[in-house]
């Protein structure tokens, strides 16, 4: 194809992006295009399943039976959105191996949020309040992203993630309402992870790189810094209503902007979780790995297995 | 027949659920692919729903506002009547589906039976259960078959599971003097009469996995008394730790 016609086709391209058309897997795509799809709907994915194992740590030890069955039930939503998300990105002409290669070997990245610790039972509902508040403030506007696959998975993902952070905050309010015990266990809890909340929405948006280009691809609507705005506008008054207190001595209400106030985000302890060294990115990754290499007999069997059945039917076929 | 013993009764079958339940959800997140980390936890959730089902009604039978949770989370170790087959550990993905398998097909056959209890809430709960455990039964059979029949490793694997899970399967069986009682009042299941067919059933698709039937001699028991083996202990200090950490709360 000569350059003439391949500006051709992206100019088309950009049309239908513009158009609000959806971009289906067999259609004609840049390269560009395809490779950032990849990269961020694998992260996504990459982000389910890791995100499984920090809840996964207190299915166990979960308080009452029916606080057991609703935080398994939500881990294995989790586990769900994983394969739509995976099966999403494989339209993209990539292999569920190749995508698991790239998380294990360090190259894929996923949500730092989940290389924090879970070390109470508040932290349960404290990410459901909070983690799973600020992943849909992040997710909603990909419902209507460009590529049909991801945008189509993302409604499902939404709807399964406002209940989970209606359960979360239910939590919360049950501790908050309990002995000064429980009281004093979801106000750590809110100290612990609302910092990591706040930098889910990643860097400001004067040290972010990619932003122009998604936003044209509608993988982004709005920049980091107004969706950290909306977060924070949002979670403040269901914190007054659970009589906590935010760990932020710098946020107030600004009248004249009719938004609020906060104080500066610890970047240095960003990058740090980022580049990998965050209290619990190497238990997380060596869980995975772990979890596949020791999963691997199994995989084999069940190939083996479906072969010797296939030869079966072919031989009494004959 | 007493309220006491009709609790001691759902005791020996709801402890089953509660305590295979509990081991199947400390896999979620660790299965060897995402399918079939989705069916355990799916099984294990479906086991705590029965749970609840049987532990209500035993809350109820018991009074003084006692709840689900006081019969699920604070007994002592003595006080659980689970066969001690449930009780044993994930040792690898083998051992979990031997377990299971070895599990399902006497739940099924229980679950068949108890439909045609006198007791109403007993005979609704089989009813309900029984498709679940049919399920269960199909997944964990199809997979001993996959792992007997697949490769030369997963069939040393499941057989060595097999083998070493098989002394637990006789203690399925026994009556307890709560079995005997709840039998007379036409309430429970006469398991003695079911051995045959179990093992029937069990050798059969074992078979049909290329695998070699056990020829165990010696049997273990003592899980219906409360009798446990010694992973018992760390299971419940787990499950209940919560409860007796911070007792009298409300989660």
């Amino acid at each position: 194809m000569s350059e003439a016609q391949i500006k051709n086709l992206e100019e088309m391209f950009e049309q239908r992006i513009a158009n609000d058309e959806k971009i289906e897997p067999k259609d004609w795509m840049p390269e560009k295009y395809r490779k950032t799809h990849i990269r961020q709907i694998s992260q996504h994915a990459h982000s389910e399943i890791i995100g499984m194992l920090p809840e996964g740590n207190w299915i166990s030890r979960a308080p009452s039976l029916r606080r057991k069955v609703a935080l398994l039930a939500k881990v294995q939503d989790e586990a769900g959105h994983g394969l739509y998300l995976y099966s999403a990105c494989e339209t993209l002409g990539i292999s569920r191996d190749e995508l698991y290669e790239q998380l294990h070997s360090g190259k894929a990245k996923y949500s730092s949020i989940f290389n924090y610790p879970t070390i109470t039972w508040a932290d349960i509902g404290a990410i459901g309040w909070l983690v799973d508040g600020a992943a849909i403030i992040n997710q909603v506007p990909l419902c209507n992203t460009s590529y049909g696959p991801y945008a189509r998975a993302m409604i499902r993902v939404c709807k399964e993630e406002s209940f989970h952070q209606r359960q979360g905050y239910e939590i919360m309010m049950t501790l908050a309402k309990g002995t000064p015990e429980q009281k004093e266990m979801a106000q750590d809890a809110l100290n612990r992870w609302w910092w990591p909340s706040m930098m889910m929405f990643g860097p400001t948006d004067d040290m972010s790189t990619h932003t122009e280009q998604s936003m044209k691809w509608k993988l982004k609507r709005k920049t980091n810094d107004e969706l950290r705005q909306q977060f924070v506008d949002q979670t403040v008054p269901q914190a007054d209503l659970l009589g906590l207190k935010m760990p932020d001595s710098d946020l107030k209400w600004n009248e004249e902007k009719g938004r609020y106030d906060f104080g500066e985000i610890d970047w240095d302890e960003f990058w740090q979780v980022v580049k990998g060294h965050g209290p619990c990115n190497k238990e997380r990754m060596a869980a995975r790995v772990n979890a596949w290499e020791e999963g691997e007999w199994v995989r084999d069997a069940a190939m083996e297995y479906a072969k010797k059945q296939e030869a079966k039917k072919l031989n009494k076929a004959v | 027949m007493e309220n006491k013993d009709l609790v001691q009764y759902i005791y020996g079958i709801a402890d089953n659920a509660l305590i295979l339940g509990q081991r199947l959800s400390e896999l979620c997140g660790h299965g060897p692919n995402l399918e079939t980390d989705i069916a355990l936890t799916n099984i294990s959730l479906d086991l705590f729903g029965q749970t609840r089902s049987y532990f209500q009604y035993a809350a109820q039978l018991l009074g003084e506002d006692k709840t689900e949770d006081d019969v699920a989370f604070l007994r002592t170790e003595r006080q659980y009547k689970n066969v001690l087959l449930v009780e044993q550990p994930n040792t690898n993905f083998a051992y979990t589906i031997a377990r299971q398998f070895l599990f399902d097909v006497f739940h099924l056959s229980l679950l068949e039976n108890l439909q045609n209890s006198s007791d109403a809430t007993l005979n609704a709960i089989a009813k309900k259960s029984i498709k679940e455990v049919s399920y269960h039964l199909r997944f964990s059979g199809d997979w001993v078959k996959r792992l007997g029949d697949g490769t030369e490793i997963s069939k040393q694997k499941i057989q060595e599971a097999v083998n070493a899970l098989w002394r637990y399967t006789d203690e399925l069986f026994h009556l307890t003097e709560a079995d005997k009682v709840a039998v007379e009042g036409r309430i429970g299941v006469d398991t003695s009469q079911l051995k045959d067919a179990y093992y029937e059933k069990v050798e059969e698709l074992l078979q049909e996995a290329t695998l070699t039937i056990p020829e165990e001699k010696y049997f273990q028991k003592g899980g219906k008394q409360g009798v446990h083996t010694e992973h018992m202990g760390y299971l419940l200090a787990d499950m209940q730790y919560m409860q007796r950490a911070y007792p009298n709360m409300k989660w």
